[in-house]
């Protein structure tokens, strides 16, 4: 029996062996590369969370050189002023200074998502004062160092006329990076063609009767924040727990039909059109809406109570013309100019002393006007008792990134239904 | 010699670099962005993980499968609306069918957002369609149509028409009339002639355009963010909301990327289920 022949090892190495052909190469290269792209393409953010304090001299740092070129650009929500823009008239004759003013500003989060890229990047995003809310935003606004220090030493009127309360709100202590434009309510706003009973609950929101025709809103706080109340707890306060029943307490509200959409600043339109009869809305909206179409929307802060927020003056870090921003905030806090704003918009004046001012407008004038006027001076909407306070929840906020997107996670779902 | 090998090299660059700038790299980034971990304040970085994927998938199912639902009943009723359209054009149309063709695209030079929004000012609850209606008692006060799958779907099959009627007029007007008089010839009644000759013919047609509608159509977000409502979002109002609402991109890219191979994978699907001889002729076209 002659021996089986041992092929060459070599041979059979090569036989069983893939070998490395030029395509493989190319094929394991390509990975690589692939590889190394994904990884380099990282988000660059710009800031680290609860780098509020900024440093001593940031202020003298950003404000160092600048000059007032005699123009302003001002990004702001629907709603917020006369049409006619009647303040800002008077803000370019005694300054010289032309202001666009754009209402470009729905909700918090697309606005914040809008302008990070290009703040991230160091870039005008086209305005030089932007109206923002003391929401998540907020925060990642001035954890992201999006934020200019504001020159205190420039806000005279600002010093000598605002309320003492806003001086040492805990979104923004010290008004470090933004003064208040107004602050608001939310509550609930309905038509009394549609709906003939008084609203006065929050239950309101979740009863069957109106299915299909009730409306919320879509930021999630402002959603949770009445999910939570429904429940009789205090959002300022409340914890992971709280937020996950308030979220089954909204889905409730959703799988049962009531619920027609979750808005942004479109729910005035809603109302308006007949498509919601009911819905969450913020307090000087509606007045505005009855004077301007004619319509008779009723607002109502509910007995569980409502929500109180600050909408705030704040300079972009990128802005062209901060010297002429930081002029306008300062003249919106004459007493007179403060007045006539809340004459318009009927949300809460954080002046104290435009109240008298409001009373002084009325007396000059006669019959309708004279009595509107003096329904605003004496609303708890523009100017809140103490015990209206009593009835209204502050925002929560959020000590980490990492709780914020715990609670976006449990809302987000129910908006996107 | 050298020269005459590069040429077809140096001709394919300026589509090769396009397409490397405005596909790959885009590609890319968001593939890359899909796995990486972090918040928009500090930043997000790469971590490849994958579980965002999973995550996003379990979250947003029902918006996912509800894209599909919508785009596939959109496809359904475009294929029914659009045949007769297209084969009135194309056989009966006479000398007429460039203005025929015309007419039909003429509404689509006005922006596609602006048409969505002339729905909704059409279909709104107190509007000029359903106002009268309510006010003589015809509907009751809390019907709309806003805010419902109809409202959207409807949208949807509004906007892509053009985009089935069109391949399917393109496959029928190039059948040979001598093709349709053999069937008759040949004793085939007008129905048997549809069902056996002029149909098949137009397969191709069809199949573009459900490859022009179903895609767009699915992961359409303009038509159900303007005429619907919290329950009837699609996934594309979801990604977009990821990016613009909530800086999550994360999430974001993980639901386009899996948008993108659910949409690949059932195109495929019906690609060999029509058989590839059909697709061929298509991509031949």
């Amino acid at each position: 029996m002659s021996q089986p022949r041992i092929p060459d090892p070599a041979l059979l190495r090569g036989l069983t062996q893939r070998r490395l052909g030029r395509r493989d190469a190319l094929r394991i290269s390509g990975l690589a590369a692939l590889g190394g792209a994904l990884a380099a393409c990282g988000v660059k953010g710009k800031g680290s969370p609860g780098a509020s304090a900024p440093a001593a001299d940031a202020v003298a740092k950003f404000w160092a050189g600048k000059t007032s070129t005699g123009k302003l650009n001002f990004a702001n929500w629907p709603l917020y002023m006369d049409p006619a823009h009647p303040e800002l008239k008077k803000f370019t004759a005694a300054t010289g200074i032309e202001v666009d003013y754009q209402e470009v500003i729905q909700e918090m989060g697309p606005w914040f998502a809008k302008v990070q890229p290009q703040l991230a990047a160091g870039q005008d995003i086209g305005f030089d004062l932007m109206v923002i809310t003391n929401s998540i935003q907020f925060k990642q606004f001035v954890d992201s160092g999006f934020l200019a220090p504001l020159d205190h030493g420039k806000l005279p009127n600002y010093a000598a006329n605002a309320d003492a309360a806003y001086k040492k709100e805990a979104f923004d202590p010290g008004n470090v990076y933004s003064v208040p434009w107004t602050s608001g309510m939310t509550g609930i706003a309905y038509d009394p063609k549609k709906i003939t009973r008084p609203i006065t609950r929050l239950a309101d929101l979740w009863d069957p009767a109106f299915k299909g025709k009730v409306g919320m809103f879509s930021d999630t706080q402002e959603l949770g924040n009445f999910g939570m109340m429904a429940l009789g707890v205090n959002p300022e306060k409340s914890t992971p727990d709280d937020w996950k029943k308030a979220a089954a307490k909204l889905k409730e509200q959703k799988s049962g039909g009531i619920i027609r959409n979750y808005y942004d600043q479109s729910y005035i339109d809603a109302l308006g059109k007949g498509e919601v009869w009911i819905t969450q809305a913020w307090s000087g909206d509606v007045f505005q809406k009855n004077v301007s179409d004619g319509t008779d929307f009723k607002f109502v802060i509910p007995e569980e109570g409502g929500t109180i927020w600050t909408d705030n003056f704040a300079i972009p870090v990128t802005a062209k013309n901060p010297l002429d921003a930081l002029k306008l905030i300062d003249f919106f806090y004459q007493v007179e100019i403060a007045a006539s704003l809340a004459e318009y918009i009927n949300y809460v004046c954080p002046v104290p002393a435009a109240r008298d001012q409001i009373r002084k407008d009325a007396a000059a004038k006669t019959g309708k006007d004279k009595a509107a006027l003096e329904a605003v001076a004496d609303s708890p909407l523009v100017f809140p008792a103490p015990a209206d306070y009593a009835r209204l929840h502050y925002y929560r906020s959020f000590a980490t990134a990492a709780e914020q997107q715990e609670y976006q996670g449990i809302f987000e779902p129910i908006v996107l239904g | 010699m050298l020269r005459r090998r590069l040429a077809p090299y140096l001709l394919v660059l300026p589509g090769g670099l396009w397409l490397l700038l405005f596909f790959v790299v885009p590609m890319v980034t968001m593939l890359s962005l899909s796995l990486q971990q972090g918040d928009v304040v500090t930043g997000y970085v790469f971590t490849g993980h994958w579980q965002t994927y999973v995550d996003a998938v379990v979250n947003y199912r029902t918006q996912l499968v509800r894209s599909l639902i919508y785009g596939g009943i959109t496809t359904v009723v475009l294929i029914v609306l659009a045949f007769p359209v297209a084969y009135w054009i194309a056989f009966y149309g006479g000398r007429r069918k460039a203005t025929y063709l015309f007419l039909l695209l003429l509404p689509f030079f006005v922006s596609f957002v602006l048409r969505t929004i002339s729905w909704r000012q059409i279909l709104t609850d107190e509007g000029i369609l359903l106002g009268p209606l309510k006010d003589a008692g015809l509907l009751h006060q809390e019907f709309h149509v806003l805010g419902t799958p109809v409202a959207v779907i409807g949208g949807l099959v509004y906007n892509f028409l053009p985009f089935m009627v069109l391949p399917v007029y393109v496959a029928l007007e190039r059948i040979d009339p001598r093709v349709v008089e053999a069937a008759r010839d040949l004793y085939a009644d007008p129905a048997t002639t549809f069902r056996k000759v002029i149909f098949p013919l137009a397969l191709p047609g069809v199949f573009a355009g459900v490859l022009m509608t179903f895609v767009p159509a699915s992961s359409d977000y303009v038509n159900s963010a303007v005429l619907g409502s919290s329950s009837t979002t699609m996934i594309g109002q979801v990604i977009q909301s990821q990016y613009l609402t909530s800086s999550n991109y994360p999430t974001a890219s993980a639901l386009s990327f899996t948008l993108m191979a659910v949409l690949l994978i059932g195109v495929f699907a019906y690609a060999r289920a029509l058989g590839t001889e059909d697709v061929m002729k298509v991509a031949a076209r």
